[in-house]
C-alpha cells in the first residue's frame, strides 16, 4: 500500500510532466486558455494514461522486445479512439473546443513515456496508480495554468466572475500570453525546488 | 492561384503552427539551442511531412472513406506516419548519404513530433483537395523552420545574458517564444480566412 502511495505521489508532484520533466508541452500550451478546458484535457490524458498502463503491464510479457514501441503505439491509438468517440458522442462542446488536441494524445511524450518506462516494468495495479498519478499531475498543472491564463485574461475561474473584465489583458487568453504564463510557472517551481532542497 | 498563395500566407504567418497553434514544442524547445541544428530539423520535417501528409491524404480518401473506416483514422495514421519515418531514413540512407548526414539524427525524433499527425489530420478536416493538402503541408513546414531559425537565433544571444538562477533555460526560452508569439500575432488580420 505505502509503494502505491509512493508510486502515486512521484507522479503527482516529485515528477510532475508539466511542471519538473516538461513533457507533453503542446496541449499544456494549446489547451489552457481556460481553466475548464485545462482540466478537461487533462481529465482526458488521465483516461488514456490509466488504460495504457494497465494494457500495457498485462501484454508486456507476451509482446516481443524489438516491436515493443510500435505495438504500445498502437495500444495507445487505440483507447485515443475510444476517447475520441466516446467525448464526441457525449460531450460535444468540450470535444469542439479540444479540437485536434483529442486524436493528438497518441504523441503526447507522457503517455508513451510512462509505458516504456513504468508499466513495461511492472504489475497492472502499480502501473495504474502510475498511470492515476501521472495524470493528475498533468492534470492539476493544466488546470492551475488555465486558471492562471483565465485569470488573468479575462477575470474569471472557471466561469466565475472575480474582477470585471475590461481590466483583464486579452493576451493572456491568446497564444503570447501561454508561453509567458508557463515560463513564470516553471521559474517559480524552480524556485521552490531550489529552496526545498537547501533546507 | 491566388488562392494557394493565401492558404501559404495563413499556414507561414497567421496560423504559425507553433507560435499560434501549439504544435511541435517539443522539437522547438528541444532542438532550438544552436542554429545549425535548427535548420536540420527543420529541413526533416519538412522532408517528412510533405510525404506523409500526401500518403495519409491518398489513404483516407483511397481506403478509410470508402470502406467506412473513419473511426481508426488516428490509428491508421501514427502507424502510417511511423512506418513512413523508417522508409525515409533507410531509402535516404542508400540514395543521398549527405542528406543522411545532415538530417539522419533528427528523424527517429520526428515519429512523435506532433506536426506531422496534426497536419494530417487538418488536412482532412479542412476539405483539402491534394494539391492545396501539399501545398498546406509543404507551407506549414516552412513555417514551422521559420519559427524555429528565428527562436534559435534568439536563444544563442540569450545564452550570453546573465538571468536570474530559477529562470534558467526553458522558463526563460518560454517568455522568449511569447514574446515572439506576440510578434507573430501582428500578422493575423492580413489575410481574411
Amino acid at each position: 500500500m505505502s509503494r502505491a502511495i509512493k508510486v502515486f505521489l512521484n507522479g503527482f508532484i516529485k515528477e510532475n510532466p508539466s511542471f519538473i520533466l516538461l513533457l507533453g508541452m503542446c496541449p499544456t500550451l494549446g489547451t489552457t486558455s481556460s481553466a475548464i478546458n485545462g482540466m478537461s484535457m487533462g481529465l482526458a490524458t488521465t483516461f488514456v494514461l490509466i488504460c495504457s498502463n494497465v494494457a500495457i503491464s498485462l501484454i508486456k510479457n507476451i509482446v516481443p522486445d524489438k516491436v515493443r514501441i510500435p505495438s504500445y503505439i498502437v495500444v495507445i491509438a487505440t483507447f485515443v479512439s475510444v476517447l475520441e468517440l466516446a467525448m464526441h458522442a457525449y460531450m460535444p462542446a468540450i470535444y469542439e473546443t479540444l479540437g485536434l488536441f483529442i486524436p493528438l494524445i497518441v504523441v503526447n511524450c507522457i503517455v508513451l513515456g510512462r509505458a516504456e518506462a513504468f508499466a513495461a516494468k511492472n504489475n497492472f495495479m502499480l502501473s495504474a496508480v502510475d498511470g492515476l498519478g501521472n495524470g493528475l499531475g498533468f492534470a492539476f498543472a493544466l488546470t492551475v495554468l488555465g486558471s492562471i491564463r483565465e485569470l488573468l485574461g479575462t477575470g474569471m475561474i472557471f466561469g466565475v466572475s472575480v474582477y470585471p473584465e475590461q481590466y483583464g489583458m486579452l493576451a493572456f487568453v491568446l497564444a503570447p500570453g501561454a508561453f509567458i504564463a508557463l515560463g513564470l510557472l516553471i521559474a517559480i517551481v524552480n524556485r521552490i525546488k531550489s529552496r526545498t532542497q537547501n533546507v | 492561384m491566388a488562392h494557394y498563395l493565401i492558404i501559404f500566407v495563413v499556414a507561414v504567418f497567421v496560423n504559425n503552427i507553433v507560435l499560434s497553434q501549439f504544435l511541435g514544442i517539443c522539437p522547438f524547445l528541444g532542438v532550438s539551442k544552436r542554429m545549425d541544428t535548427a535548420i536540420g530539423m527543420s529541413g526533416a520535417v519538412a522532408f517528412v511531412m510533405t510525404i506523409a501528409t500526401i500518403v495519409t491524404f491518398i489513404l483516407q480518401k483511397c481506403l478509410l472513406e470508402p470502406l467506412g473506416l473513419g473511426f481508426m483514422q488516428t490509428i491508421a495514421f501514427i502507424l502510417v506516419i511511423a512506418f513512413l519515418v523508417q522508409l525515409v531514413e533507410i531509402v535516404l540512407k542508400k540514395i543521398s548519404p549527405s542528406l543522411y548526414q545532415a538530417l539522419g539524427v533528427f528523424l527517429p525524433l520526428i515519429t512523435t513530433n506532433c506536426t506531422i499527425l496534426g497536419v494530417a489530420i487538418m488536412v482532412i478536416q479542412k476539405n483539402f483537395t491534394l494539391l492545396e493538402s501539399v501545398v498546406f503541408a509543404i507551407s506549414t513546414a516552412i513555417g514551422f523552420g521559420l519559427a524555429l531559425v528565428l527562436f534559435a537565433g534568439i536563444r544563442e544571444q540569450l545564452s550570453f545574458v546573465k538571468v536570474p538562477k530559477s529562470m534558467e533555460g526553458i522558463p526563460s526560452a518560454l517568455i522568449a517564444a511569447g514574446i515572439l508569439a506576440m510578434a507573430f500575432m501582428g500578422f493575423s488580420g492580413i489575410v481574411k480566412i
